[in-house]
């Protein structure tokens, strides 16, 4: 990445809001320029100046009460009861939820639902590398990779790191498949990124869908220990396939 | 008794309550941001609160606080177009080339007191203002305050960068300047 590529990303860079990839290589880029990185230490400066110059305005109370004010008492009295009922709420939307999930969960994957799968899984990984794609997490340190997914899932994927074999692991993000949030560890080989996105097997010793090539990318599935693991990437299949092999071990 | 109870959840009061109520400081320090004064501020607001619970039918769920803001930023930059026609302004573009340059270095944030930072943030345009304010002293995310604003992702990276540019340049000036 020069000067002229990094330029527009460094607001969002400075902002949290850039994808994993993308801020690793504006951190590559700032490790080695002057110029971009006087920048972004100007950008952080500002911010902090105005995050704590006590700029906001909170609403008076006076104000408030007059808010309060809009929405009028419903009639006949069931007003008290009103806090009472949004546990209710709550329960049947937790409920519905469930039910929810719990078809999903049920529901036998057939060939349709692989494909869809493969399908979602190329496209979560063609997002994560696009420059306008923002990410709500990331997480370049990788030594931290592990930890930082605790309290995010409800499964603890095993994060290893590969440099060893030429597979350093660079960080990991939170995704979304197979209508449940998963963990996507990210690792490199050479200039080429592999996505490997993990979450619990719905069935366990479940027949894996083929490798299979989409728009481009290799898609390899592996069931290990009871956690499905997607791995996705424009690295040929034969080299996918030896980290697919290594996260098996 | 269990019927009674279900009415009583679909409480507009209650509902009013949950949605608007918890968001009123942004829903005032963006309003207080964008019209320039305490009064106006509380008048827009109110305003906006009214059509909230109006339009309180139509909140499907999802994020309160862009949903509340959304309002509230309508309700401001129509009173502003009718209160402060200069305001409003279509931005000159030509005149922010310069601003985007991306050769020119960033001029290094002097030390600078919250008033002349203040008075720094009302100079900008209102929709520059807006992304800063949402960004930086309520620490919304792109995808709100795109949400809020009504504008795609990039629109609100290119305002905040160029309010960001703007503020900078304005500040540097106030820095060199001899106190």
């Amino acid at each position: 990445m020069n000067c002229a590529e990094t330029h527009p990303l460094l607001h969002a860079y400075t902002d949290g809001e850039l994808d994993l990839v993308r801020s690793l290589e504006v951190e590559q880029h700032l490790r080695g320029c002057a110029a971009c990185e006087s920048q972004k230490a100007s950008l952080q400066s500002l911010g902090s100046l105005l995050r704590n110059s006590d700029l906001a305005y909170r609403a008076p109370d006076s104000l408030r009460k007059k808010v309060r004010q809009i929405a009028p008492a419903p009639e006949r009295g069931t007003r008290s009861r009103a806090d009472n009922v949004s546990p209710l709420w709550k329960w049947l939307a937790i409920g519905a939820t469930a039910f929810a999930v719990f078809t999903l969960v049920l529901r036998t994957p057939g060939n349709s639902d692989n494909s869809r799968l493969l399908d979602d899984a190329v496209a979560g990984h063609v997002r994560s590398l696009m420059a306008g794609h923002l990410m709500d997490v990331a997480s370049t340190d990788q030594h931290t990779v592990k930890p930082w997914f605790n309290g995010k899932l409800d499964f603890a994927p095993d994060v290893k790191d590969f440099a060893a074999q030429d597979f350093p692991l660079v960080g990991g993000r939170l995704d979304y498949l197979d209508h449940r949030a998963v963990a996507a560890l990210v690792y490199r080989r050479n200039k080429h990124f592999i996505n490997v996105f993990v979450w619990p097997a719905s069935s366990p010793n479940e027949p894996q869908p083929a490798d299979k090539n989409l728009r481009g990318y290799w898609v390899i599935n592996r069931q290990v220990n009871g956690l499905q693991y997607c791995l996705v990437s424009d690295l040929n299949e034969k080299e996918l396939g030896e980290l697919a092999d290594l996260l098996g071990k | 008794m269990e019927w009674k109870r279900y009415v009583s959840a679909i409480d507009p009061q209650a509902q009013f309550d949950q949605i608007v109520m918890p968001h009123l400081d942004e829903a005032y320090n963006l309003a207080r941001w964008l019209a320039g004064n305490d009064h106006d501020a509380e008048d827009i607001v109110q305003d906006a609160c009214v059509r909230a619970f109006r339009f309180l039918g139509g909140f499907r769920g999802g994020n309160s606080r862009a949903w509340l803001l959304a309002i509230v930023r309508n309700t401001a930059f129509t009173w502003l177009k009718k209160n402060r026609p200069p305001a409003v302004v279509p931005i000159d573009a030509a005149a922010l080339e310069e601003i985007e340059d991306p050769a020119e270095p960033a001029a290094a944030t002097p030390n600078v007191d919250a008033a002349v930072l203040r008075a720094a943030l009302e100079a900008l345009p209102p929709e520059f203002r807006e992304a800063l304010v949402l960004r930086e002293l309520e620490g919304l995310s792109y995808k709100e305050i795109a949400e809020i604003a009504d504008t795609p992702i990039g629109t609100v990276m290119s305002r905040l960068a160029r309010a960001r540019r703007l503020l900078q340049t304005y500040l540097s000036r106030k820095g060199n300047a001899p106190k």
